[in-house]
């Protein structure tokens, strides 16, 4: 369970689910580690200015992230958290290790802009 | 005009929820910005064994507990701001945020700590998240029966190499110096470990890969001699910069950009104090930190008290 304030997907359905039904959608799938916890904040403060994308974060460690830690995107990974995000229900862009609010911010300009 | 502050800290890592704890507890009306993580250092080390009164723990939940002290004292948090002007000599200092809002406050508390050094060679950037990492407790698991470099010579490079050889299949550990800055433990553990090799007087010059890190190369700095070196993974642990680029133009620093304060947690500037990682000192640890911050807020409450 992460201990942050955007909501966290617990399972592998779910996931679907939402990027099924939204169009633009960015999830942190990390731990409450160094890395991944500025990131979170980063986007708990972006949740309520970027109304047209849907923030989540998910567990790294549990079998229900499978889809984000084998997506093709990810697979030279080795740096928490894996950050993804898609539109349509694709995904379009990833990122590995802390990202900086400026360098977040330009990843939303790019893609759901 | 927006409301105007008793207090306002700039930085919320031990220091400055410290500083915040201490002066909303005084019934200062006080206001905490902060451009990072809360917590900031703190919450990059993932053990905490040596602060008195605490039994083992990690960074964040310490971090987290200081933030719920302060806010429930009734200190004013906004975190992840970015601020583009700061004025910290006038009588009423103030800044500006990126997005135009303006804070106002009758004393200023500097806490914004530091940052890790990277090294700035080419590739570094390219390379983070797919080779290069700066948490083996986050990402050493990724390098499980990979050869690893760790980058540094003080606590923290020996420590952490010493942790990755949990994961690692063979470790070098390249220094620039001839010898060690951790202390003798922290070298003797790392030299009597059988998966670790030291390069001393060498420094990195450039990462190579394709999608991943593949080779570094490598400059032994008494001959200028460089060659290259087929690795899996890069741990750079090389120390901290003070967070005083914006403001060491405003405020008295020294060579290395740290702010000078005296023993009472002054700066030379006038209601102006500064605490923790960012000012001039010679350890760095979260209870000098706390320490500091305790300082500054009670001097910034008897400068407020002699001048209002």
């Amino acid at each position: 369970m992460l201990q942050t304030a955007i909501h966290e997907i617990e399972t592998s359905n779910e996931l679907e689910k939402i990027i099924n039904e939204n169009e633009n959608v960015m999830v942190c799938a990390g731990r409450m580690g160094p890395m991944c916890i500025p990131v979170y904040e980063v986007m708990e403060e972006l949740e309520s200015e970027r109304t047209n994308i849907k923030f989540f974060s998910m567990a790294f460690d549990t079998p229900e992230a499978a889809p984000i830690r084998n997506a093709p995107m990810c697979r030279n990974f080795m740096g928490l958290p894996f950050t993804v995000y898609y539109k349509n229900g694709q995904m379009v862009h990833a990122t590995s290790s802390i990202q900086s609010h400026q360098q977040i911010t330009n990843i939303l300009d790019k893609y759901f802009e | 005009m927006n409301d105007i502050y008793d207090v306002m800290i700039l930085g919320a890592g031990p220091a400055g929820l410290t500083a915040g704890i201490y002066s909303s507890r005084a019934k200062l009306k006080t206001l905490i910005l902060n451009e990072g993580a809360i917590g900031g250092q703190m919450v990059l080390t993932n053990e905490i064994a040596n602060y008195p009164g605490v039994e083992t723990t990690n960074g964040f939940m310490v971090a987290n507990t200081m933030k719920k002290q302060a806010k429930d004292f009734g200190c004013h948090i906004k975190s992840n701001i970015k601020i583009n002007n700061y004025n910290l000599s006038d009588k009423l200092k103030s800044v500006m945020l990126d997005d135009g809002r303006e804070f106002f406050a009758k004393s200023v508390i500097l806490t914004p700590g530091g940052k890790p050094r990277s090294l700035n060679i080419p590739g570094e950037d390219v390379f983070k998240g797919t080779g290069i990492s700066y948490c083996a407790t986050c990402d050493g698991e990724f390098f499980t029966d990979k050869e690893l470099i760790v980058v540094g010579g003080g606590n923290s490079a020996l420590e952490e190499a010493v942790t990755l050889t949990k994961y690692a299949s063979k470790l070098t550990i390249v220094h620039q110096f001839d010898k060690f800055q951790a202390f003798e433990h922290a070298v003797q553990e790392a030299k009597n470990n059988p998966k670790i090799d030291f390069i001393m007087e060498s420094e990195l010059r450039g990462f190579f890969g394709n999608n991943t890190l593949e080779k570094v190369s490598i400059e032994h700095l008494p001959t200028g001699k460089i060659t290259e070196k087929s690795v899996d993974g890069v741990f750079i642990f090389i120390g901290y910069l003070p967070n005083t680029e914006k403001i060491k133009n405003l405020v008295a620093v020294n060579e290395k950009n740290e702010i000078l304060t005296d023993e009472d947690m002054k700066t030379n500037l006038e209601g102006v104090f500064a605490a923790g990682d960012c000012i001039a000192k010679k350890y760095r640890q979260i209870t000098t930190a706390v320490a500091e911050g305790t300082i500054a807020a009670l001097s910034a409450a008897e400068f407020l008290r002699i001048n209002n």
